[in-house]
């Protein structure tokens, strides 16, 4: 069943996050702000840009390798996530055809570089964002968030949101396969009776809510939820920040893929 | 002493739709006393439950605990007395780490940071599962919740323990453990439950209910073998004190 599977693999990432590596052990802050100024160098370049995003996939890379991260994992969760990249840009090539360059003699019209550079951008973007929760602990990064002053309110909700999430999908699979184990051939999974399904999973989280209030009032719960602090910069954390984000910028600024190619060339001659 | 003392007086609550789940219960327990609450599905265990805390207010009759009459102003001096242990440990534990958890209460009381520590710990240790503190609680198994759940209430140091269904969903050793847990506990105890053996070991007091009445209040020992009493309520004798006959191979 589907969704067994991939109930499975949101336990996954959280299983990932819970390593200890070099990337594991970096302060959330750190990993947050280094991976945002990442997507905004990442989103800046033009619209026609292919080669000089190439050296920007180090970064993935590096946080793919050194935190010790399955590779099909991450890749997989980008795919699924794909379509709607495929789709803003699926008809650039219709709209754009002007053509660009030619390498090899094989014309290139603006429409196909963009759409090519907007997969790139999205690979690179989706794949550090994933990357980042699958390398930092969840509770981890909303300890960040709220230290950098994201409203308290949002970071509680995200609080509860990761902690229900796993309960939630508990009990909807057990509703799922309650269904599976009464229904025959194609009776009893119609659409209709997966309304119901879902219409009883909505009351069911209200009525938890409610306890779960409950349960928070008992415990002297007053309107304010104080978040544990346990996280310290440390030298490497910057050395890591500083050291990256100089490489994002010399990456935007000189096109690495082009030196390096006009080094090799006059190498060769 | 004597301030931790649960007493109802003719209590009654209706629920919003009319409902009537609790019509005029009286009962007094006194310090230290560990009181089983039995009674069939719907008979109003949970919702007096609630009422001891204050999350429902009795629409009649009075509710005091420690001689604080219970109303909307003082639920929160009530609430600091009364640790509650809910009957789904999935709805206790909300925050995303035990140790978070079990803070939870204490911070909220407003101890510094080396006391909900020290708090924190010494619950943990208590029902043992030191060990658990940096997991999220849905790593955890059913056991190791119920007795986190029991932790984050122990690290708030209540007068009183209030228990729904503490043994469900247990396997035996684990029951067993918690059984033993309980008995270790020197505090006023209210537990509410079907397992009539835990009741018949931990508590020796028990109040029968029934549709929302006291129908007996009286020692386990003599209420819980009393086979006409119990049937006529619905219940059973204690799956210990029940002889069956052993099947042997002949």
């Amino acid at each position: 069943m589907t969704f067994d599977l991939e109930f499975f693999n949101l336990g996954y990432l959280d299983t990932l996050s819970n390593k200890d590596t070099l990337v594991h052990r970096i302060d959330p802050r750190i990993k947050i702000i280094v991976s945002f100024i990442f997507i905004l160098f990442v989103v800046s370049f033009h619209k026609y840009e292919i080669s000089s995003l190439m050296p920007f996939f180090l970064y993935p890379v590096f946080l793919l390798t050194a935190g010790d991260i399955p590779f099909k994992a991450i890749a997989k969760k980008v795919l699924f996530v794909s379509p709607f990249a495929l789709f803003i840009g699926i008809f650039n090539p219709l709209f754009d055809t002007q053509v660009i360059t030619s390498p090899f003699g094989i014309p290139v019209s603006g429409g196909w570089l963009s759409f090519l550079s907007i997969i790139i951008k999205f690979v690179l973007t989706v794949s550090t964002a994933i990357l980042l929760i699958a390398v930092t602990s969840f509770p981890g990064i909303c300890e960040a968030l709220e230290r950098m002053k994201c409203p308290k309110l949002f970071v509680i909700q995200l609080l509860f949101l990761y902690r229900y999430l796993f309960v939630l999908l508990d009990v909807a699979l057990r509703m799922m396969r309650a269904r599976e184990a009464r229904s025959f051939g194609g009776r009893g999974k119609e659409i209709r009776t997966f309304i119901r399904l879902i219409s009883v999973l909505l009351i069911r989280s209200v009525e938890r809510a409610e306890r779960i209030y409950l349960a928070m009032l008992s415990r002297g719960f007053r309107g304010e939820i104080r978040v544990l602090r346990s996280l310290r910069l440390r030298p490497f954390d910057i050395v890591f920040a500083a050291g990256s984000i100089t490489m994002f910028y010399l990456l935007r600024n000189y096109d690495i893929v082009d030196l390096v190619g006009a080094a090799l060339e006059r190498v060769l001659r | 002493m004597s301030h931790h003392i649960v007493e109802l007086k003719d209590v009654c609550y209706a629920y919003p739709d009319g409902t009537e789940a609790l019509k005029g219960i009286t009962f007094r327990i006194l310090h230290g006393e560990a009181v089983g609450l039995v009674g069939t599905n719907g008979a109003g265990k949970t919702t007096l439950l609630l009422n001891l805390n204050g999350h429902l207010i009795p629409t009649k009759g009075e509710i005091a605990v420690g001689e604080v009459p219970l109303s909307k102003g003082t639920r929160q001096e009530i609430r600091r007395k009364v640790g509650f242990v809910f009957q789904r440990p999935d709805d206790q534990l909300f925050m995303p780490t035990v140790y978070e958890d079990v803070a939870f209460g204490p911070i909220n009381l407003g101890l510094t940071e080396e006391k909900v520590e020290e708090r924190v710990t010494k619950a943990l240790e208590m029902v043992g599962c030191l060990h658990l503190r940096n997991r999220p609680p849905h790593r955890l198994s059913e056991g190791q919740k119920r007795s986190v759940a029991i932790a984050t209430v122990m690290a708030m140091k209540p007068d009183i323990l209030v228990m729904d269904e503490p043994g469900s969903n247990l396997d035996p050793k684990s029951r067993r453990q918690l059984i033993n847990l309980l008995k270790g506990f020197r505090h006023t105890k209210i537990i509410a439950s079907h397992d009539l053996d835990m009741i018949l070991d931990v508590c020796e007091r028990c109040i029968i209910i029934k549709d929302g009445k006291v129908v007996a209040d009286g020692p386990s020992e003599e209420l819980l073998l009393n086979e006409t009493l119990l049937e006529e309520n619905n219940l059973e004798l204690p799956l210990s004190r029940q002889c069956r006959p052993v099947k042997r191979p002949s």
